[in-house]
């Protein structure tokens, strides 16, 4: 039951980037299509996975007064190899997320569930907490990016799979992916998941 | 895009209005939304910026260009980069405390908040990308810090009007009520787009 309540208090209770409003940049920033928000967050999933359990794993041997550089090392390792590896597989993905896959680095999503849970909990708990945060982050960057791109250009694609097209009649709001779209979409996300989610 | 190719004027004009940092970049968001609440210390988070953003660009092109490139280190850059930020936060505020006692009263308490704040890394790495001289990176880069300071006291003086405020639907109140603000900020500094043909 612990475990389960690991596992799915990142992804409404606490929320990421919806209640604790961590991790804004990124999500507001490249969430201008679904695609590129689902790329940047399987990003966040595999730095915060990677991290979380690193941490966890030498949690005994880290000196209590400079954990915090320790993790910041830790964290940037990981984001190094995520940037190399992109830049390999998806040179599309690579130039429209740009500078903000180095800048997964100063998520606070990542130092903070490093420094919060994995640095206090056994690995296979802390694993279960950055999942659960991952998932809480991509089902946002996912809504936040599909809200934003079928309102603005009538679309809805994640990897070529084309889910909805609203075709050539429909006369996208151009103004939501342009970046005021952003803060208004998040400001009606939020608004929602007070009305209705919040306890 | 700023390049080598701008005047001076054209760069600090495309960071100031044309690509606003927070408006339209989307950096520095925690903090725009953090310390915005009153007028006065959203002065003292701006200047704090221009401080160490100006410091932290200039010492991370100086070591990109003479230690990290020369030795092809390239792959920790980001490593080094924010580890020389944080560092360096810390040792200004060191040296504040003890030499500049009027000045670390003014801006003390934020400069440990700047650590986290994305820009100061960000401009940093665009300063590389861009490829930009040391001239023109710290021009780029006191034009962002102007730019994320003049966004900042205008969000603040907005908010101070919008805490009286007992309209807004319950749901919207506080940070809701604050993006939707923000959204039509960035509508009015959209407008600067294509200025000087940029």
């Amino acid at each position: 039951m612990s475990l389960w309540k690991d596992f799915t208090t990142g992804i409404i209770r606490e929320n990421p980037v919806i209640v604790l409003m961590i991790g804004l940049c990124p999500a507001l920033a490249v969430s201008s299509s679904a695609n590129d928000a689902f790329g940047m967050s399987i990003a966040v999933l595999f730095v915060l996975l990677a991290s979380n359990i690193i941490v966890s794993l030498i949690r005994h041997h880290i000196p209590d007064s400079i954990r915090i550089p320790i993790f910041i090392v830790i964290i940037s390792t990981f984001v190094t190899a995520v940037d190399y590896i992109i830049h390999a597989f998806d040179m599309e993905l690579y130039a429209s997320l740009g500078v903000f896959i180095p800048l997964i680095v100063v998520n606070c999503i990542i130092l903070g569930r490093a420094e919060a849970y994995a640095y206090k909990n056994n690995v296979f708990s802390s694993a279960l907490d950055g999942l659960g945060m991952a998932f809480g982050f991509m089902l946002t960057m996912v809504i936040l990016g599909g809200i934003r791109e079928i309102i603005g250009n009538g679309t809805f694609t994640i990897l070529n799979y084309q889910f909805i097209n609203l075709g050539e009649g429909y006369n996208p709001a151009l103004v939501f992916i342009m970046p005021p779209g952003a803060f208004l979409t998040i400001a009606f996300m939020m608004a929602a998941h007070r009305k209705w989610l919040k306890k | 895009m700023v390049s080598n190719e701008l005047t001076w004027y054209m760069i600090l004009m495309s960071s100031i209005l044309i690509n606003n940092i927070v408006l339209i970049r989307f950096l520095a968001l925690c903090s725009f939304f953090g310390v915005s609440n009153e007028i006065e210390t959203s002065i003292g988070m701006g200047m704090a910026v221009i401080f160490v953003m100006t410091l932290a660009s200039a010492s991370t092109w100086i070591l990109w260009y003479t230690l990290l490139l020369p030795l092809h280190l390239e792959y920790l850059r980001t490593a080094v980069f924010i580890l020389v930020i944080a560092g360096l936060v810390q040792f200004v505020e060191m040296y504040m405390k003890k030499a500049l006692k009027s000045l670390y009263n003014a801006m003390g308490i934020y400069l440990p908040l700047i650590t986290t704040n994305c820009a100061v890394l960000a401009i940093a790495l665009l300063n590389i990308d861009y490829n930009l001289g040391f001239v023109n990176s710290i021009i780029y880069t006191v034009g962002v810090a102007v730019g994320y300071t003049l966004a900042i006291i205008l969000f603040a003086a907005i908010k101070e009007r919008i805490a009286l405020s007992t309209a807004i639907p319950m749901p919207f109140r506080g940070h809701p009520i604050g993006f939707i603000t923000a959204a039509l900020m960035s509508m009015a500094f959209l407008g600067f787009s294509h200025l000087f043909g940029l």
